[in-house]
């Protein structure tokens, strides 16, 4: 039986690996070299957005030692700002890069396949953080808030999964497809055990 | 002399085989070529410079775009037509001038244009290509690399007289 105190340890070793690793990868791609600061300032947003993907699943189960229950949901509510944040940063960026791509791809009628599924996710968690936020005022049902802000947080999930996925871009592949792994069951765990 | 047999079965097999043949429209009369003109491709015209200059060669060279420009209906290739060329390449973004050059095509309507190694941006390693002038009807196309390793890209026009 290990104790508390090294399994606090080792689930946080892990956690901070898991999301600082695609990141580092990403940090060493060749296309770096070929790109002006607001477009890879763009890129990075967009990594750090998925890679958060990770850690709120895990903070509402109440999975990271130290943050379950109460702290850990006000701290999910932190990053789910920061996540709305890099969002912004990597559209807004992106739009700086090459405004008329942005244009189509919010338009949706973009020639890549892959920002349609951008879009969806940014439009899902746009809506899921304003649920969160308007929590009280809405006073909707506690189930039929949680339904509302999971199925807005699972086609979040799927639309960035499938965005990264299908981009040829800064992320190294092997630790792209392993942070998507991680996010789909993190977020499939904490769905299947949902009280609604 | 030999003997052809002709039987009610070899007519049916061959009306048969005849009126199958007619119906999946593989016997057309003769007649001129018409070639379809080429539409724009999604997303072609983004960063387009108008009036981008002539050049030799784009930036420092190593990556090959080519392809060819025939007119509409009949196909003849069409000499002279100016054909602009940009992509993000290892020497710059798509919206960067030096990202942009012009060629034109020769007496068989062919054009090559040297230009930096297209890396992928966008999600994609992918050209933009252009015609835009007064004689034909205005084409933007977007191709897109198989692989971003790849050191050439071609695209052909079909033009539409304007």
């Amino acid at each position: 039986m290990i104790s508390d105190r090294v399994r606090f340890a080792l689930i946080w070793t892990a956690l901070v690996g898991v999301l600082a690793v695609p990141i580092a990868a990403a940090a060493t791609s060749p296309l770096l070299a070929w790109r002006d600061p607001i477009y890879i300032l763009a890129g990075f947003a967009g990594i750090v957005g998925m890679a958060l993907l990770l850690v709120q699943p895990l903070l509402i189960g109440g999975l990271l030692p130290g943050l379950s229950g109460p702290p850990g949901r006000r701290v999910h509510r932190w990053i789910g700002g920061i996540l709305v944040a890099a969002v912004l940063i990597h559209v807004g960026a992106l739009w700086i890069t090459s405004p008329p791509d942005v244009v189509d791809a919010l338009l949706l009628v973009s020639p890549t396949p892959f920002s349609v599924w951008g879009v969806i996710a940014m439009w899902a968690v746009f809506a899921a953080a304003l649920l969160a936020a308007l929590r009280k005022r809405l006073r909707l049902r506690p189930r039929r808030w949680r339904l509302g802000h999971a199925a807005l947080a699972v086609v979040t999930v799927l639309g960035t999964v499938a965005h990264a996925l299908l981009i040829d871009g800064t992320m190294e592949t092997l630790s792209k497809v392993m942070l998507c792994v991680l996010v789909l069951a993190a977020t499939g765990k904490i769905v299947a055990g949902l009280k609604v | 002399m030999s003997f052809v047999p002709f039987t009610r079965r070899t007519l049916l097999a061959t009306g048969g085989a005849a009126i199958a043949t007619g119906t999946t429209g593989l016997l057309v009369p003769a007649r001129a070529q018409t070639l379809a003109p080429t539409p724009s491709m999604r997303g072609g015209s983004n960063n387009y410079r108008p009036g981008a200059p002539i050049v030799e060669r784009i930036g420092g060279g190593g990556f090959w775009m080519s392809g060819t420009v025939r007119r509409a209906g009949d196909g003849a290739p069409l000499e002279g037509q100016r054909i602009q060329i940009w992509a993000h390449t290892t020497e710059g973004h798509e919206r960067d001038p030096q990202s942009h050059g012009a060629t034109l095509t020769d007496a068989n309507g062919e054009f090559r244009l040297e230009m930096p190694q297209i890396v992928p941006a966008f999600g994609q390693a992918h050209g933009h290509l252009a015609y835009d002038d007064e004689a034909f009807e205005t084409v933007f196309l977007r191709p897109v690399m198989s692989s971003a390793s790849d050191t050439s890209l071609t695209a052909d026009f079909v033009l539409q007289p304007a």
